[in-house]
C-alpha cells in the first residue's frame, strides 16, 4: 500500500540535506564573502596577512561556500553593452598590404608604368597604372600576392580579391577573410577589456560576447558607467610615427600616404606625419607610471626586442628629425631625436595628472583595443538603491511566506503544515542550486522565488484536494493518499512543464535581469515538484506509518 | 475546523453565464486593443531608447525647478515625475527623470548626463543618483523584436504541448486564452499608463506560465471525465469539471495573490510595475482558463467516438498517469 521504497527515503533525504547544506553560506553572506576573497588571494599568491588569516577563519572551509551572485540591481554596479567596429580594423590590415603591393608593382614597372596610390574608402586599396593595358599582367602579380585562408569557413579560399578596372587596380579583404578578421578582431577586443577590468581589480566582472560584434560587460561594485568607459573605451593605441612638418593647420589635405593630426595640448597645432608608424604599441612589454626630470607625472614603457631593433635603427638614421608620439589619433608629443635609443625603453610626458598617468600606463600594458568601442546601452545602478531592494523583497518574501503557510494550515490542517515545512525546503533548495550553479539573482528574480512560493503550494493543493475527493470514494485513508498522488500527477507534470518552457524562452531570449527571472523561475519548479512530490509524500508516508490512523481528514 | 473557500460539494452552473462572459470578454479585448492603439503604451527606455535617471534627495522635490534647470541644455523631450512609494524613509524624496533619445547618438553622451547632473545639483546640491540607466535607438529596435520573438515562440510551444498531449481543440482554447490574457495585460497597461519594459515582457511571459498551468489542470480533469462518462453531454462534463477543480483554483489563486500582494506593497518601487503585471494577469488567467478556453473547446466540440477513446492527447498521457 503506502511504501516508499528504503533507498528512496534515504536518497530523498540525502538530497534535501545537501540542498540545506548548500544553502547555508547565504545566510552569512559577508563573513562567507571576506572568506572566499581571502582565499582567492591565497590562491593568486599573496603573502598571508593578519587580515586575511582573520577573513579566512570567519568561515569554516569545510563547509560548502558557494554564495548566490547578487545582480547588478542588488548589488550596484556598471553595465555597458559595447559595440566593436569591426570595419577599423580592415584599413590597418589593407594598409599593411600597401608596401608589399607598391614593391611588387615596381617590379612590373616596365609593363605597367607608373604606380600611385589613390583615395578610396578606408577598406580598400586603389592603385593607379599609367600603362593601362598592362592591368591583367599588374592583378595578376597581385593576386600571387594573396595567401590561403586557414579557418574551418574558408577552406580553399585566399585573404584578398584583386580586380583592375581601366586604370585602377582595386585590392579589397575577401568575404572569408573578413569573416576571420571579424571573429579575430571580437576575441582580441574580449580579452583586452577583460585585463583592463582586471587590472582595476573589481569583484566578479562579467564579460561577454554577445552576437557577432557586441560585447556585455558588468562590474559590480563601480562607481558608474561613465567610469568604466573611461577604462574600457579607451583605445590606447600608441604608435611612432616620422614627422614630416608641424604647425601645418586643419585646412591641409595629407597625401594618401601621410596623416594629419592634432596636437593633443596645443588647440589648433596640426601635423603632417608618414601613415606607416615605425613602430606601435604592439611591441610594447611593460608600462609603468613614473615621473620625468621635472618632476612630472610621466608614462614609461619598453619595448620587446623587434620594437626595440626597429625603434634603434630608426633614431640612428634620424637624428635631428622630429619624431611624433601618437596616442589614439593625437600627437602627445613631437621631441626631436638627440641620439640613437638603443635601450629600447622610453617615457611619454605630456599633460596629464598623476591619475592620468596611472590609467594611461594600465591601458598602454593591456594593450590596445584593436578597433574602436561604441556604447550602446548603459546602466548605472547605486548600491544604495540596490540594498533598498534587496530589503524590500526579504520583507515581502517573508511576509508572503508567512501569509500562506497560515491559509494553508488553516485550510488542510496537518497535511498543510506538511506542506509549508516542504514549502520551507523548496526555498532552501533554490538557493542551494543558485549558489551551485553560481546563478545570479536579481530583483525580478527575488519576485520569481515569491512567486513560486505562492506557486508551489499548487503541485500540493492538487494531491490534497484529489485525496479529499478520494477520501470520499476509496477504501481507507491508506488508498486515498496513494490514489491522490497517482491520479494528481499528470495534471502536476503538465501544469508544470508548460511553464518550464516558458521559463527556457525567457532565458534563451531574455538578457540581464530577464534571465535571472528565467533562471529562478525555472529551478523553482523543479525544486517545488521534487519538494510536493517526494518530501510531502515522505513526510505523510513517515507520518502515517507511525500513527496508523483509521481515518485522516485532509 | 477547516477554512474552506468553497462548499464541499458544489455543483453550480457555470457553462450558464458563458455566453456573457465569452461576450465580456471580446468586449475587453477589443478595448483593450483600441486603447492600445488610441493611448498607445508608455514604453520605457528599453524600447524607446533615451535615458533615464533617478534622483534622491532629503530635500523636496521640486519639479517646476528641476526642469528650469534642465531647459537651457535643450535635451528635447524630459519627463520629470515624482516617485512615492511606502518603503521610503520620511526624508526620501525620489524622483525619476526621462530623457528621450539624443538625435545621431546611439547612446546619450557622457557629457549630457555629466551636464544633466550638474544642472540639477544646482536647484538642490544634496541630490544623488543612485541609478542612471541609458539605451540607445539600436539596442532598443532589437529589444522590441527580441520581446515579441519571445512572446510568439512561448505561445507557439503552448500550442504544440497542449496539442501533443491534449487534443488540437484544446490547444486552440488554451492559445485563446493565453492571448486573451496578453491583451488585456496589455490594455491595462495603456489605460493606467504604466511603464511598458523589458521587465513587464518578462511579466507577461510569467503570466503565459501561470495561465496555462492553471488551464492545464482544468482541461486535465476534463480530459478524465470524457472518459469516465461517455454519454454525458459535453457542457456538463465540463461544469462537472470546474466544479471538481474549483476548490483546487481557488486555493491555488489564492496563495499566489497573498505573495503577490504581499510584495506589491513590501517589494518597493523598481519592481511594482512587474509584479502589478503578474498579479493582474493571474486573476485574468484564473478567469480565462474557465471562460475562455473552455468556450472555445465548447464552441469547437470534442470528438467523442467510443470506437477511439481520445487518441492523440491520452496515449501520451498514459505514461506517467
Amino acid at each position: 500500500m503506502l511504501q516508499i521504497a528504503l533507498w528512496k527515503r534515504l536518497s530523498i533525504l540525502l538530497v534535501c540535506v545537501i540542498g540545506l547544506l548548500l544553502a547555508t553560506p547565504n545566510l552569512f553572506y559577508g563573513p562567507v564573502e571576506r572568506h572566499n576573497d581571502a582565499a582567492t588571494a591565497l590562491e593568486r599568491g599573496s603573502v598571508p596577512t593578519p587580515e586575511i588569516e582573520a577573513a579566512l577563519a570567519e568561515w569554516p572551509s569545510f563547509l560548502p561556500s558557494g554564495l548566490v551572485n547578487l545582480g547588478l540591481d542588488l548589488r550596484g554596479g556598471a553595465h555597458l553593452l559595447a559595440e566593436v567596429q569591426l570595419e577599423d580594423v580592415y584599413a590597418g590590415r589593407i594598409d599593411g598590404y600597401w608596401p608589399e603591393v607598391r614593391d611588387t608593382l615596381r617590379d612590373l614597372r616596365g609593363t605597367i608604368g607608373t604606380i600611385r596610390r589613390q583615395e578610396s574608402p578606408p577598406d580598400e586599396l586603389r592603385v593607379r597604372i599609367s600603362q593601362p593595358e598592362g592591368m591583367q599582367a599588374a592583378v595578376d602579380a597581385v593576386r600571387a600576392l594573396a595567401s590561403p585562408i586557414v579557418s574551418l569557413t574558408g577552406v580553399g579560399q585566399t585573404d584578398i580579391d584583386v580586380s583592375g578596372a581601366g586604370d585602377i587596380l582595386t585590392l579589397t579583404l575577401s568575404e572569408a577573410e573578413r569573416a576571420a578578421t571579424d571573429d579575430r578582431t571580437l576575441q582580441q577586443s574580449l580579452e583586452i577589456i577583460r585585463r583592463r577590468v582586471d587590472e582595476a581589480g573589481t569583484r566578479e566582472p562579467t564579460i561577454q560576447r554577445q552576437g557577432a560584434d557586441r560585447i556585455l560587460i558588468q562590474v559590480p561594485g563601480i562607481g558608474s558607467a561613465q567610469e568604466l568607459k573611461e577604462l574600457i573605451g579607451t583605445t590606447a593605441r600608441l604608435t611612432f610615427h616620422p614627422v614630416i612638418a608641424r604647425g601645418a593647420d586643419s585646412a591641409t589635405t595629407p597625401d594618401a600616404d601621410q596623416l594629419l593630426l592634432p596636437d593633443m595640448e596645443d588647440e589648433g597645432v596640426f601635423y603632417l606625419l608618414e601613415r606607416s608608424p615605425v613602430v606601435t604599441g604592439d611591441d610594447l612589454v611593460d608600462s609603468q607610471p613614473g615621473f620625468d626630470q621635472n618632476g612630472l607625472p610621466a608614462v614609461t614603457f619598453r619595448f620587446n626586442p623587434s620594437g626595440a631593433r626597429a625603434f634603434g635603427v630608426y633614431t640612428s638614421e634620424n637624428i635631428g628629425a622630429p619624431f611624433a608620439i601618437v596616442l589614439d589619433e593625437e600627437v602627445v608629443t613631437a621631441p626631436t631625436i638627440q641620439s640613437a635609443i638603443t635601450g629600447g625603453s622610453g617615457q611619454i610626458t605630456g599633460n596629464f595628472g598623476v591619475d592620468e598617468a596611472n590609467r594611461l600606463a594600465i591601458l598602454l600594458r593591456a594593450g590596445a583595443l584593436p578597433a574602436e568601442l561604441v556604447f550602446l546601452e548603459e546602466r548605472t545602478i547605486g548600491p544604495e538603491l540596490g540594498q533598498d531592494s534587496i530589503d524590500a523583497g526579504q520583507i515581502a518574501a517573508l511576509v508572503a511566506m508567512a501569509a500562506v503557510v497560515v491559509f494553508m494550515v488553516l485550510s488542510y490542517g496537518l497535511f498543510g503544515a506538511f506542506a509549508t515545512l516542504a514549502l520551507g525546503i523548496n526555498v532552501a533548495l533554490i538557493f542551494g542550486l543558485l549558489s551551485l550553479i553560481g546563478g545570479t539573482l536579481t530583483l525580478p528574480g527575488i519576485a520569481g522565488i515569491v512567486l513560486t512560493i505562492g506557486m508551489a503550494v499548487d503541485a500540493n493543493v492538487l494531491v490534497f484536494e484529489r485525496i479529499r475527493e478520494e477520501l470520499k470514494t476509496a477504501k481507507g485513508p491508506a488508498r486515498a493518499i496513494e490514489l491522490g498522488y497517482e491520479k494528481a500527477l499528470s495534471a502536476i507534470v503538465d501544469a508544470n512543464i508548460t511553464t518550464f518552457i516558458i521559463a527556457v524562452i525567457l532565458f534563451t531570449l531574455g538578457s540581464g535581469p530577464v534571465r535571472g527571472f528565467a533562471v529562478t523561475l525555472g529551478i523553482g519548479i523543479l525544486t517545488s515538484v521534487f519538494t510536493a512530490i517526494f518530501v510531502t509524500r515522505l513526510l505523510i508516508v513517515l507520518w502515517f506509518e507511525r500513527r496508523r490512523p483509521r481515518q485522516i481528514e485532509v | 475546523m477547516r477554512l474552506r473557500l468553497v462548499p464541499q460539494d458544489t455543483n453550480w452552473d457555470f457553462m450558464r453565464w458563458r455566453h456573457y462572459t465569452f461576450g465580456a470578454s471580446v468586449v475587453a479585448m477589443v478595448a483593450s486593443l483600441a486603447i492600445w492603439l488610441l493611448v498607445g503604451l508608455n514604453f520605457g527606455i528599453d524600447f524607446l531608447g533615451g535615458t533615464t535617471i533617478r534622483t534622491e534627495s532629503s530635500q523636496a522635490v521640486d519639479v517646476g525647478a528641476y526642469r528650469d534647470a534642465l531647459a537651457p541644455l535643450d535635451l528635447g523631450d524630459v519627463t520629470i515625475t515624482e516617485v512615492f512609494d511606502p518603503t521610503f524613509a520620511p526624508d526620501q524624496n525620489v524622483a525619476q527623470i526621462r530623457i528621450q533619445a539624443q538625435a545621431g547618438a546611439e547612446s546619450v553622451t557622457p557629457e549630457t548626463i555629466a551636464a544633466v547632473e550638474v544642472a540639477l545639483q544646482t536647484v538642490d546640491p544634496s541630490l544623488t543618483f543612485p541609478s542612471v540607466e541609458s539605451v540607445g535607438p539600436k539596442v532598443s529596435g532589437e529589444l522590441i523584436t527580441t520581446a515579441l520573438i519571445a512572446l510568439a515562440a512561448a505561445i507557439g510551444a503552448m500550442l504544440f504541448y497542449i496539442w501533443l498531449r491534449f487534443e488540437w481543440q484544446f490547444a486552440v482554447g488554451a492559445v485563446a486564452a493565453l492571448v486573451h490574457d496578453v491583451v488585456l495585460t496589455i490594455g491595462i497597461f495603456a489605460l493606467l499608463q504604466i511603464r511598458f519594459d523589458l521587465a513587464t515582457i518578462a511579466a507577461l511571459l510569467t503570466v503565459l506560465g501561470y495561465s496555462i498551468n492553471d488551464t492545464v489542470v482544468i482541461f486535465d480533469r476534463l480530459r478524465e471525465n470524457l472518459i469516465k462518462f461517455k454519454k454525458t453531454p459535453l457542457i456538463e462534463v465540463m461544469n462537472r469539471s470546474v466544479n471538481e477543480t474549483l476548490s483546487r483554483t481557488l486555493m491555488t489563486s489564492g496563495t499566489t495573490l497573498l505573495a503577490l500582494v504581499a510584495l506589491i506593497v513590501l517589494g518597493g518601487d523598481v519592481i511594482r510595475g512587474f509584479v502589478f503585471a503578474i498579479l493582474w494577469g493571474v486573476i485574468v488567467g484564473t478567469y480565462s482558463s474557465v471562460y475562455v478556453a473552455k468556450n472555445v473547446v465548447l464552441m469547437l466540440g470534442v470528438e467523442r467516438d467510443p470506437k477511439k477513446p481520445s487518441d492523440a492527447g491520452t496515449q501520451f498521457a498514459d505514461i506517467d498517469a
